[in-house]
């Protein structure tokens, strides 16, 4: 009885501590980023999900580099990355494209300091298809008449294959909206100003992408090159009918042949300082650069 | 001393009232700049099927395939759970002694328990390959993927409440209906479903509630197309097409939007429909039971 | 008819319509076991076949080490970490309200329309989607009050979320105290809140410990509410730091780091979201098999 009357206590009086807490949060908070409790130097790195993962492999290497500083990665698209450095709730923005005019302006008035750009590497975006699928070449414009808005090109039989489950449907595999992988796509593949067209599955992340045209013998996916698996293919990609169709590799991406590759960046708010600084010097750094190749990416030449 | 207390039990007893104006205050006060803006047309919201938050050139917020998903996938789902989960119920309530009773209404509870995360993982995994060998479709994240898991999902809720419902009749309704020389299975068909009939309405509304709501399942399960199930052509309805729920659109897109865009703004509208459509879902159940307790 | 005829049955002439009525009786029973069964073995499938999947990462060095190669080998300390945190802080805040508002609606409250109304609240908010919580923590804690995504937002956000977990199970406990418990009290000249907290709250403690369990259970599984509000994809932790999260930092979370590597980090070893996949599911399940035990202890051991 008498323990039990003491918990009793004890719940009440955390009771009141918390419901007091708690009714006023805004006294507790305001810290924003890096104020936690933690003796360590935060550095929030958010945005690009083609990124991701890259950025994870730099955050965990750098982990042995400088074990007083902790990185934070998270996902979710270069929109995300950009909105939380406008917001201020991150040290550097993964992206996957270039700002925008109007997020650059954003960033300015909200926050008084200009976004400043680096690039981190090249990602080459490969568009996958099941293995077992007769297809090894596509061109541009077939594939804006596959993934864009208004696109006559449905059926396997269009592009002159046969998809090894009979299956004539091409099954679209996208991603959702605002991802820079979705916006890149859509702007040197869809074309400017097109939209694609509703009913592809939108997935949630590169990885996702490259999974299910895996295990689905009549989809077509794009995704980065460094997601392939052996369940899929990446087709060799033309600019037009006739023009010699490259494959997506280190050299090709390097030279600027294969169409469809891209910058990577990170962007911090301002010049970066301090712990970011080091962190973002370390990434160019050739240890950086080698977890970059590790990671299926193009380093930037020097 | 004492009177502080009681104030602060008394606050704290308001605080789930407190919770719910606030959730709808902040989702409406987040999502306002545009739904009192001229360019907003509530109907275009409602009944067209093009979404195109995120385009440049020119944005559409056309959420119609959205809510076809979430109704394809949650009356699918329905149609599986209700049947199974109100025979589970009679089997539970009526059939079985009462070890096997208290050892089945644990297993249905840890059920109820298991994360929706685990079930999208499920879903988009063992599912998807299953799905694809048993119908030949060539992709498995599809409505009946999820109606599945949604279905599995919800069941537990539906045992339980009919479970109560079936109880909270008489013993005497029972004992009348074996005297006249029934079977079993001619008294719970002809006695208890329709005496027991509000409390199992509510049953199935709360697994509908449970089976909107649902996010990270169907987000996992159901492939994520801007897609509506449904056509001219018989069957009419193809529980083998993929589909996005209103749930799935907000949890897929949310992360990636500035504050304050119009994109951003939207999917806290979408939030605010989803909150009209559970809560008058809880409402009508809640209504429904408590008639029953007034009799 | 397989089975020999009891006393019972002697005396009953075996028409053609007895037998029919047995042969349906016998049916409906047997459907309604199938029908159970249809509920019960997914479960028991399930955890086997996600078991036999995640057999070769699972270890105890799963639970403690570090993810590495870029999460696609490794343990899932900061993961596991990161729920244990959120759990936590979420209870800290959800346990005091959610037992309070009990002791409210089941010891103060009269029984009239304003008593309705909290009733019908507490209801809804367990209806409320977890995606529409999610929006709110956004828009409340992170953005308003301006915690920024944190440990500490997306605990607010999962109190709120299992804020009704708690008040439905304490209420249930509280009015399985006897009301002459309470009568005897008030009759000594007791006031209202020493009876509470003196007998009400120390007879029913286990209840309220039953209901703070499943808040548990119930908070270390959620997704969708700390995707936006403090959950991160990945987090540098040093291996074994236990302090290794501030209450103002994001933090991994087990049920997100699960759909991360399902989803977005390639070349992951089958067996490790498998594996991730049992650890959460397992944590889950025995927090409630163990409420579901402590239930069953408190039925049989109550002294009136």
């Amino acid at each position: 009885m008498k323990e039990k009357k003491i918990l009793c206590q004890v719940l009440t009086t955390l009771g009141f501590a918390t419901a007091a807490a708690f009714l006023f949060p805004s006294c507790g908070g305001g810290g924003g980023a890096g104020a936690g409790g933690a003796s360590k130097t935060l550095i929030q790195n958010a945005g690009s999900d083609t990124m991701v993962n890259l950025a994870q492999a730099w955050a965990e290497a750098y982990a042995t580099v400088d074990p007083g500083v902790s990185v934070e990665v998270s996902g979710g698209g270069s929109g995300t990355g950009i909105a939380a450095l406008i917001n201020g709730t991150t040290h550097i923005a993964n992206c996957s494209r270039a700002m925008k005019d109007k997020e650059i302006t954003k960033a300015k008035n909200q926050n008084d300091a200009e976004p400043k750009l680096f690039t981190m590497g090249l990602d080459a975006l490969a568009v996958y298809v099941h293995k077992d699928n007769p297809l090894e070449k596509i061109t541009i414009a077939q594939l804006g008449q596959i993934f864009g808005e208004g696109g006559t090109i449905t059926k396997w039989t269009q592009l002159g294959v046969k998809a090894s489950d009979g299956n004539d449907e091409i099954i679209r595999v996208s991603r959702q909206s605002n991802s820079g992988t979705y916006v890149y796509f859509k702007e040197t593949v869809v074309s400017k100003g097109k939209e694609f067209k509703l009913g592809s599955r939108d997935l949630h992340g590169s990885k996702d992408v490259v999974e299910l045209v895996g295990k689905t013998p009549s989809a077509i996916g794009y995704s980065g090159m460094g997601y392939a698996t052996e369940e899929v293919k990446m087709l060799r990609i033309a600019t037009e009918t006739g023009n010699d169709a490259y494959e997506p590799n280190l050299e090709n991406a390097q030279s600027g042949k294969y169409p469809i590759a891209r910058p990577l960046f990170m962007y911090t708010l301002g010049d970066p300082k301090g712990a970011t600084k080091a962190y973002i010097d370390w990434c160019l750094s050739e240890a950086g650069q080698k977890v970059v190749v590790d990671n299926g990416y193009i380093p930037i030449s020097k | 001393m004492e009177k502080v207390i009681e104030f602060i039990i008394r606050v704290c007893g308001i605080s789930a009232v407190i919770f719910v104006f606030a959730i709808f205050g902040f989702v409406f006060w987040e999502g306002r700049e545009l739904l009192i803006s001229g360019e907003f047309n509530f109907w275009k919201f409602l009944f067209t099927k093009e979404w195109y938050p995120a385009s440049e050139s020119n944005p559409r917020f056309g959420v119609l395939a959205l809510i076809a998903g979430t109704a394809s996938v949650t009356v699918l789902a329905m149609a599986i759970a209700v049947p199974f989960g109100l025979g589970a119920a009679i089997y539970i309530s009526e059939f079985c002694g009462s070890r096997l009773r208290e050892a089945l209404k644990v297993i249905i509870e840890l059920l109820a328990a298991i994360p929706s995360v685990v079930w999208g993982f499920i879903g988009l995994t063992i599912m998807n390959e299953l799905i694809m060998k048993l119908f030949g479709a060539p992709i498995g994240l599809t409505v009946l993927n999820g109606a599945i898991i949604l279905a599995l999902m919800s069941v537990p809720i539906i045992v339980s409440i009919s479970e109560d419902a079936l109880k909270a009749v008489p013993d005497s309704y029972r004992e009348a209906a074996i005297g006249l020389g029934v079977t079993r299975w001619q008294m719970v068909y002809k006695v208890l479903l329709p005496s027991a009939k509000n409390g199992l309405l509510a049953a199935v509304l709360l697994g509908i509630g449970r089976a909107v709501g649902e996010t990270m399942a169907v987000l996992m399960a159901t492939g994520h197309a801007v897609h509506i199930p449904f056509d001219g052509t018989p069957p009419f309805f193809h529980p083998l097409d993929s589909v996005r729920t209103l749930t799935a659109t907000i949890a897929a897109e949310l992360g990636e939007t500035a504050r304050g865009s119009e994109h951003y703004q939207v999917l806290f509208v979408v939030g605010i429909l989803l909150f009209s459509i559970t809560f008058a879902v809880n409402l009508t159940a809640d209504l429904v039971v408590k008639g029953i307790r007034d009799k | 008819m397989s089975t020999p005829p009891t006393e019972n049955s002697m005396r009953f002439a075996e028409t053609e319509l007895v037998r029919k009525k047995q042969l349906s009786e016998r049916i409906a029973q047997f459907a309604f076991l199938m029908m159970t069964l249809a509920m019960v073995l997914p479960l028991l499938l399930i955890v086997t076949y996600l078991i036999y999947k995640a057999m070769p990462a699972l270890s105890l060095g799963f639970l403690f080490d570090l993810p590495s190669r870029g999460m696609r080998a490794g343990g899932i300390w900061p993961a596991l970490l990161g729920t244990i945190y959120l759990v936590v802080v979420s209870l800290v805040i959800a346990a005091p309200i959610g037992v309070l508002a009990a002791v409210y609606l089941n010891e103060y409250a009269q029984d009239n329309w304003f008593t309705r109304i909290i009733n019908l609240a507490v209801i809804n908010l367990a209806g409320v989607p977890s995606i529409v919580h999610a929006l709110f923590g956004l828009g409340a804690f992170v953005l308003f009050a301006g915690i920024g995504r944190s440990v500490l937002a997306a605990s607010l956000t999962l109190a709120v979320m299992t804020l009704p977990v708690i008040i439905a199970s304490t209420k249930e406990a509280l009015s399985a105290v006897p009301m002459s418990f309470r009568e005897a009290c008030w009759n000594m000249g007791v006031s209202r809140w020493k009876t509470i907290r003196g007998v009400v709250l120390p007879n029913s403690i286990s209840g309220i410990l039953t209901g703070i369990i499943l808040q548990v259970s119930r908070a270390a599984g959620e997704t969708a509410p700390i995707m936006f509000t403090g959950a991160v994809f990945y987090k540098a932790v040093q291996k074994g730091d236990v302090f290794a999260y501030g209450l103002l930092d994001q933090c991994m979370a087990l049920a997100m780091h699960l759909f991360t590597i399902s989803t977005q980090v390639p070349g992951v070893d089958e067996a490790i979201p498998f594996a991730t996949a049992v650890v959460l599911l397992g944590t889950v399940l025995l927090v409630n098999a163990a409420a579901i035990i402590m239930r069953i202890i408190l039925r049989t051991r109550k002294k009136w």
